[in-house]
């Protein structure tokens, strides 16, 4: 009765300690975070400083200027200080949440950023979901059938897919969808019939508010080539850690014990061996999020697609220091978080990490 | 009719260098409630047929056999489906790592409930119920604070109870364990095999063990079957075997116990180890290891008599074939007689 009265006091306390440590588990994350952060900023403001070229001269044009004048805008700029002060107030400013101004348009970095972000998010998401819906039951079914001719098929599919330059595949994928087959759209993100107040950035989403079905659907045909050509490189790396997972995990003692019950072949995969190696694609998946911020800037390169990644292109052209920097810096912190809420998924999915 | 009665099984594994015999014409006759052994060293093919009666070998495998019976039912015959009501239902197994063989995903209760649905159904208060009785029955202490307990918050004897409780979750007619307590702590082991046979006492299910040690083997089983790289060498109940062993292998394994050897140095060993697929040699392929060795031994390979009781796989075969006592002689429930006493019912001498 004492040692039952002892136990029972004992498993709740036991409780909120699993509380806590899911707890300590993401402070501990949190603050992992910080002198990565710090090293973001130092990196993205020496970058577009050490290129070559000056934003002053960039914007005066062939005309030229007066050394008189370019002193003035410099002071003007602030870049006549110190690098030391300028970091130190780049710094302080991003803690107060102020990016600065674009060197060219004069208006917050901030703002622009965030007015072009949907767009960049949209057909990220599109893409991701593009890799994971072909990538992941690819990988599955090639690790089931193993040594067959699907399995080498998508090896070698993926292989291919892996090594493309992103480039050249929307071009050719331009070329034969839109030009010769005129299926597909060449470029933007809506038809020009259209015009769609923003109200979430999203394009998807906003034509839906405004209840406008064929504008709906001229979103989505925008969006497929893009998510294709953007989401090919992810498709590949998610198809292959899937199947190698999958094999791996296959060769398990509890997968073996799993038949030894009875289950049907489709439980034993489905349940027993996809959770077990999904561990591994989630962390996969989490870093193709950063990858895909990256790969967009091809990609909306070649599709005109109003999102930050030719947002960046253009400011890195122009010299425009504070956009670029400020750029950088928002990009890496979303790669940061999508990078936590993958670490907290992990811990979901795999109970190890959990207690 | 024998629960599972399996005849001239051959398991051979497709290998980049060929075919590969793991397991050859091995005989298993266990009749309802009977407690078995099959014993032999790494490599004899022990888990191999037992897998390849439960339909767990990978696809790499080819499973031959002259009769493959449980309970009447050819195994070879049934659909898949039909064959999956039967293993985890009727018939089901523990294997040797019970750290690894539990889901780390999911907790006890849930892997626990899977089979019993599968199998038996009910709501989901009834097996829970069920799944918590099976844990008390295992001697699992506070069983409702254990079924929502992971795989890796237990220790490795908590897992291989886990395993029994699932395994005999659905009131097998036949449990295997393979090599059930390789993996665990001396005094774990002992308690493993006290629970496996009280559990078998007390269902009647039939029990084939599956193990390297001669002293489970004594402890445990009623009968026992001897295999040496793939092959069946001797088949005997449990005290014969022990007093008159027939084969030259039973022999040298049973003298490598440590009880047996008291004045001794050193403790006897088999020299040499099992042949693998590439150093098989002809004749019998114990030769290479055995200390009766012949010119005859190394050409030709040895048949069992049919009328040596033991089934015994040598040439020489030791003692005589009247020492020998096999389960059959022996009825249900009463203790194989002593060799001295055995009532030699197939006297039937060799020429």
């Amino acid at each position: 009765m004492v040692r039952e009265a002892a136990l029972t006091a004992a498993s709740r306390p036991r409780v909120t300690s699993q509380t806590s440590n899911m707890l300590r588990f993401l402070l501990v994350k949190l603050a992992q975070l910080v002198p990565t952060f710090i090293g973001v900023t130092i990196v993205a403001f020496a970058f577009i400083r050490l290129l070559p070229g000056d934003p002053i001269l960039l914007m005066a044009g062939e005309r030229g200027i007066s050394a008189a004048r370019y002193a003035e805008l410099q002071a003007q700029f602030g870049f006549d200080r110190p690098l030391v002060v300028q970091y130190w107030d780049f710094l302080k400013g991003l803690l107060q949440g102020d990016l600065g101004d674009s060197l060219v348009t004069h208006s917050p970095v901030t703002g622009e950023f965030f007015s072009r972000f949907p767009a960049t998010l949209e057909l990220s998401l599109f893409a991701l979901a593009f890799a994971v819906i072909i990538g992941l039951p690819a990988g599955v079914l090639a690790a089931t059938r193993r040594g067959k001719l699907l399995d080498h098929t998508v090896v070698g599919v993926s292989l291919t897919g892996y090594s493309m330059p992103i480039f050249w595949w929307g071009l050719l994928l331009i070329m034969f969808f839109s030009g010769t087959l005129g299926w597909t759209p060449v470029s933007g993100r809506i038809s020009f019939m259209y015009f769609i107040d923003s109200v979430t950035g999203f394009m998807t989403i906003d034509t839906l508010l405004a209840g406008n079905w064929d504008a709906f659907l001229s979103a989505l045909h925008h969006l497929v080539l893009p998510s294709i050509v953007l989401g090919t490189i992810p498709l590949a790396v998610i198809a292959r850690q899937t199947r190698s997972s999958m094999l791996e995990v296959l060769g398990e003692d509890y997968v073996r014990t799993a038949r030894a019950k009875g289950l049907s072949n489709f439980r034993v995969i489905m349940v027993h061996t996809l959770r077990n190696a999904l561990i591994s694609v989630v962390t996969v998946i989490g870093l193709q999020v950063g990858l895909l911020l990256a790969g967009a800037i091809l990609t909306e390169t070649i599709f005109s697609w109003p999102g930050i990644g030719k947002w960046m292109i253009d400011a890195i052209s122009r010299r425009d220091y504070p956009s670029v920097q400020g750029g950088l810096v928002l990009i890496a912190f979303i790669v940061m978080i999508v990078n936590l809420l993958v670490d907290v998924a992990y811990g979901v999915i795999n109970p190890r990490i959990r207690h | 009719m024998a629960l599972l009665d399996i005849e001239g099984l051959s398991v051979r594994f497709q290998t980049s260098s060929g075919l590969f015999a793991a397991v050859e014409d091995v005989d298993i006759r266990v009749d309802r409630g009977e407690v078995w052994s099959i014993v032999g060293e790494s490599g004899s093919g022990k888990s191999v047929s037992m897998l390849a009666t439960m339909g767990l070998l990978p696809w790499t495998a080819q499973v031959t056999a002259d009769r493959m019976e449980f309970d009447g039912r050819d195994l070879q015959q049934l659909s898949a489906r039909e064959r999956r009501r039967i293993v985890g239902g009727e018939m089901s197994m523990i294997f040797q790592e019970p750290m690894t063989s539990l889901n780390p995903c999911f907790t006890v209760g849930t892997q626990i409930d899977e089979m019993i649905k599968q199998h038996k159904g009910g709501n989901r208060k009834e097996r829970h119920e069920r799944a918590l009785d099976l844990l008390a029955q295992v001697g699992i202490p506070d069983p409702a604070r254990r079924i929502k307990a992971y795989p890796h918050q237990l220790s490795g004897g908590m897992s291989q109870r886990v395993m029994i409780a699932m395994a005999i979750s659905c009131d097998p007619r036949l449990l295997i364990a393979d090599e059930p307590t390789t993996a665990l702590d001396v005094t774990i082991q002992a308690q493993i095999l006290e629970l496996l046979l009280k559990l078998q006492e007390e269902t009647g299910m039939a029990l084939i063990l599956i193990t390297h040690d001669m002293g489970v083997v004594a402890e445990t089983a009623r009968n026992v079957i001897v295999q040496y790289a793939g092959r069946q060498v001797e088949k005997q109940a449990v005290k014969s075997l022990f007093a008159s062993p027939r084969h030259p292998y039973t022999e040298a394994l049973l003298s490598a116990l440590p009880e047996r050897a008291s004045g001794q140095d050193r403790l006897p060993t088999i020299p040499g180890v099992v042949p693998g697929q590439h150093d098989r040699p002809t004749g019998c392929l114990f030769n290479p290891r055995c200390q009766y060795v012949t010119e005859h031994c190394r050409e030709v390979a040895p048949v069992a008599s049919p009328g040596d009781p033991a089934r015994t796989l040598c040439h020489y075969p030791l003692g005589s074939p009247g020492d020998a006592t096999t389960p059959d002689d022996v009825s249900p429930g009463d203790l194989p007689p002593a060799p001295s006493d055995s009532d030699a019912s197939q006297s039937e001498v060799r020429p």
